[in-house]
């Protein structure tokens, strides 16, 4: 049995552990990895990444799709458009070969070493790691978990068969006839639009009474009316029951309480993830929880001294730039720097169609912090740059105080306004005030002009509506 | 195009320097004749001093606060009729760049240190904020940066509401160990600005920033100039050179109140009034006349005693600039009106900054007052180079043993001071305990007069 001693070592080589070791490599830690996969974690392997780059080429599909129909306003007609989508997946793997290969060079590059194989706490500071050549314990100063999280599964719908998560749809390499997804949320709508462009007949069974229920109706509105576009059944205040596995039906009850029986080739859940707290010996340390995620503090500690964690395992929300800035954090805090997490604002993003950009707060949760705000939205079809790639569906809106104009959220839905998160998180984490918006120069034609033409708005001097 | 050289003049008998006290003009401003263009400040008084033609400053040879020698050269003006091409003679004074300070070659002048917050106040000030970049401590008549302290006020925070600061701030903060809760935001919606960063860092926590208890970690440095450094090289000096011994005694002023009260009846109502130290001043004549070595200076140096026939009493009083002696001339030849009389001119005098150096300087033996702030003892400094100084403590009434019974009496502390090199502790006891009897009994201030 082999034993190692680091300063730092990082459990998940996913974006808050690769971030968080690459950081404490730099700051000339003594740091070791552990990973029982590839790195990347869930966002580069089976999550952001991939799904990302089959909904593009589902997005491109179906654009040629729509030409070869013969109405395209743009004037271009082509026949026959086909894919191949053991390619599409080829090319999609390739991609994600690319980016696992370049964090294992950062982690390389910043002198971070990594043990690869399933790791295990003896206690809080000795980790023991299955590797392939046999048993290495570890033992370090600081720990920090970033396990990561999985993907719930339902009762009487175990992954398995024609069940599959998110992680199995991205490998399929044969498009399904009949696809359902049961969960609509941002996974399950992303998933289902994409198939529903590559060919698929898509169902989504979601429990609660709209889609994208963590958003407001205005903004999923553009996004309803899309998937009813592609030709996606949406059923709402459904469940789903079980699959029979005689004739591949799945069993869902309905609004109104009557049973009924969807053909189903793959049934795609997804209805959310949770912290990855099993099988890593958690039961061996005494950790506050918060739930089923583990508690931390502003500075990501745990309730034990010298043991951190970071990411998805942490609990909601689970998005990797948060982890990003969680591991970055703690690594400087490892290093003896003073930090805390301060952050103002997370953007979250769903790659619908069209695109759900969301940073700050809404109008409803503003209201509920008892603020009097005032609320600016701007349509894209008001906007040349969005006529011009036939992208005018959704809008951008600003909501702020009403007494000193601070900027408390910025959300937008559209094509492409994925992009505009860059400056929607920079506007909030900076203290804009309504007038900062609205007063600094927007380039023409941009989607962008949008935002500052609603900040305009919401100050009563809108130009362009 | 001419120079002209406005050097230190003799600004008083036996001055050999002075200490520049305030600047009225800085580098690039226009003055006429007779325009005043710097004050220094002697031992006992501060003097004006006029530029001798009109011109352009060109060069400032001093720093507030320093002492420079009698003949030297302290300013250049510019005269003639092509003005610097920088510096345009109509309107200078708003024009002129801000160099405000001084360098070895007064041509050859820095750039301006930091450009501040370009108002009409801040470039008033200007002229008196030291120059060259370098952090200077604040000079007590210069408020420190101007009005921007104002500024740092901002829009109070409602409690609870997070602090609202860039990220790069929040940064700053965090390596700084500051809680930004406690920093004021002058910006937008009261957003913290690194500026509002810096003012905390360097002057700390403005009251009203946040509720609760926040460390300070300020220093404030204050250059002492004028007369507080005078008052200190005096006190210093004091210290170093005279071994003091303080004796302490126990006045029952009853009667001598009681004599005060009627005395201060019997003269019509707008007259100068009463008040203990004129009867002070007579007694100690009175104990001068048997003891003279107390009413003397001492030149250690020389070794020689002086001393003084004429009784000049010092007397120490507060003014808001500091610590002043304004000085009660021959008190052997003023009865005790005439003292009254000219405590009240000199103590006027000093409050107002109108004594003249006459009358601060040439005293001979001086008395502190601190009585109406009560304490029961002080330790006094003896004003150098005299050799006796005699402090009055606060009158009360208390409980008094008159050998049968206890007797309330109006009772007050006499702290005095002593050159021990020249008193001896026994004659020193000697002296108390005369200006004791004198003032226990008043009659007899009066009666012995010859």
């Amino acid at each position: 049995m082999k034993e190692i001693a680091c300063k730092l070592l990082v459990i998940g080589s996913g974006p808050g552990g690769y971030v968080c070791a690459i950081r404490a490599g730099q700051l000339g830690l003594d740091t070791v990895i552990v990973e029982a996969k590839k790195p990347g974690g869930t966002c580069l392997n089976v999550g952001c990444i991939p799904s990302k780059a089959m909904i593009h080429a589902a997005e491109e599909f179906a654009r040629v799709k729509a030409m070869a129909a013969g109405d395209s306003p743009l004037g271009i007609a082509l026949q026959g458009p086909a894919i191949d989508l053991a390619k599409t997946i080829a090319w999609k793997d390739r991609i994600v070969g690319r980016l696992t290969t370049g964090v294992s060079g950062l982690l390389k590059k910043a002198g971070v070493k990594t043990v690869q194989g399933w790791a295990r706490f003896r206690d809080g500071k000795t980790v023991e790691v299955k590797t392939e050549t046999g048993m290495q314990i570890i033992r370090a100063e600081t720990i920090v978990i970033a396990t990561g999280s999985e993907s719930v599964d339902l009762p009487g719908l175990a992954f398995g068969g024609a069940v599959i998560s998110s992680t199995e749809a991205l490998a399929l390499t044969t498009v399904p006839e009949r696809l359902v997804v049961v969960g609509a949320g941002y996974i399950g709508l992303e998933l289902g639009t994409a198939f529903a462009k590559l060919g698929a007949r898509v169902t989504v069974v979601e429990a609660t009474d709209r889609i994208l229920p963590l958003y407001d109706a205005e903004l999923t509105r553009p996004v309803a009316r899309r998937l009813e576009d592609l030709g996606v059944t949406v059923m709402l205040s459904a469940k789903a029951k079980g699959l029979s596995t005689r004739d591949n039906g799945l069993t869902v009850e309905t609004r109104d309480g009557q049973s009924e029986k969807i053909a189903a080739d793959k049934v795609l859940v997804t209805v959310g993830r949770r912290a990855l707290t099993d099988g890593w010996g958690l039961e061996e340390l005494d950790l506050d929880m918060d739930g089923r995620a583990l508690r931390i503090d502003e500075t990501c500690r745990t309730s034990m001294r010298g043991v951190y964690a970071i990411g998805d395992v942490t609990g909601e929300p689970m998005l990797a730039h948060r982890a990003m800035a969680q591991g970055e954090m703690v690594a400087e805090i490892v290093a003896g720097h003073r930090r805390a997490f301060d952050k103002r604002v997370i953007p979250a993003v769903c790659f619908t169609d069209p695109e759900i950009v969301t940073a700050g707060l809404s109008p409803d949760e503003a209201r509920q912090n008892g603020r009097e705000i005032k609320i600016g939205l701007f349509p894209f079809q008001a906007n040349g740059r969005a006529m011009t790639m036939e992208a005018e569906s959704g809008f951008v809106r600003v909501v702020a105080r009403a007494d000193n104009h601070l900027v408390l959220g910025i959300q937008a839905v559209g094509q492409g306004v994925s992009e505009l998160s860059a400056a929607f998180g920079l506007a909030i984490e900076m203290g804009a005030r309504l007038e900062d918006i609205a007063g600094t120069i927007h380039a023409h034609p941009t989607q962008g002009e949008g935002l500052q033409e609603a900040a305009l708005k919401a100050l009563g001097a809108a130009l362009h509506i | 195009m001419s120079e002209h050289v406005i050097k230190l003049p003799d600004v008083g008998e036996g001055v050999a320097e002075a200490e520049l006290v305030e600047w009225h003009v800085k580098v690039g401003d226009v003055v006429r004749e007779d325009d005043v263009v710097a004050a220094v400040m002697t031992d006992k008084a501060t003097v004006e001093i006029p530029s001798p033609v009109d011109g352009e400053i060109a060069w400032l040879g001093a720093e507030v606060g320093d002492v420079v020698a009698v003949g030297s050269p302290i300013v250049r003006i510019r005269t003639g009729e092509a003005p610097s091409a920088d510096a345009p003679m109509d309107d200078g004074a708003e024009k002129a760049p801000a160099a405000d300070g001084m360098s070895a070659q007064g041509e050859d002048l820095p750039p301006p240190p930091e450009e501040e917050a370009p108002d009409s106040a801040d470039a008033k000030s200007a002229e008196k904020r030291p120059a060259e970049g370098k952090p200077q401590p604040h000079s007590p008549s210069t408020p420190p940066r101007g009005n921007r302290g104002t500024s740092a006020g901002g829009i109070p925070r409602p409690t609870g509401e997070k602090p609202l600061a860039s990220p790069a701030v929040r940064l700053r903060a965090r390596d700084a160990g500051i809680d930004l809760r406690q920093v004021p935001g002058s910006g937008p919606a009261g957003r913290i600005t690194h500026d509002d960063l810096d003012q905390f860092i360097s002057r700390g926590p403005q009251a009203g920033a946040a509720p609760g208890l926040a460390r300070r970690t300020d220093i404030e440095e204050v250059k002492l100039v004028g007369m507080r450094r005078r008052i200190a090289e005096k006190m210093a000096t004091a210290k170093r050179h005279i071994p003091h011994i303080t004796y302490v005694e126990e006045i029952d002023m009853s009667a001598l109140e009681d004599l005060r009260a009627a005395l201060n009846k019997s003269r019509p109502a707008d007259s100068v009034k009463l008040t203990l130290l004129p009867f002070l001043m007579r007694a100690m004549v009175r104990a001068i006349d048997d003891q003279p070595q107390f009413n003397a200076t001492f030149d250690d140096e020389a070794g020689i005693v002086s001393r003084h026939g004429g009784v000049h009493i010092g007397i120490a009083a507060q003014t808001p600039a500091g610590l002043v002696v304004p000085v009660a001339k021959h008190c052997e030849a003023r009865d005790l009106w005439d003292c009254a009389g000219e405590l009240n001119r000199l103590s006027e005098a000093a409050k107002a900054g109108t004594a003249s150096r006459e009358d601060l300087s040439g005293s001979t033996i001086t008395i502190t007052s601190l009585g109406a702030l009560g304490g029961i003892v002080t330790t006094p400094v003896i004003n150098h180079p005299e050799v006796a100084i005699i402090g009055v403590n606060k009158m009360q009434m208390r409980p008094h043993w008159d050998g049968t019974d206890f007797a309330p009496r109006r009772m007050m502390n006499l702290s005095c001071s002593f050159d021990h090199r020249i008193i001896d502790g026994y004659d020193a006891a000697v002296f108390v305990q005369r200006i004791k009897a004198l003032l226990e009994t008043p009659a007899m201030i009066f009666v012995e007069d010859r």
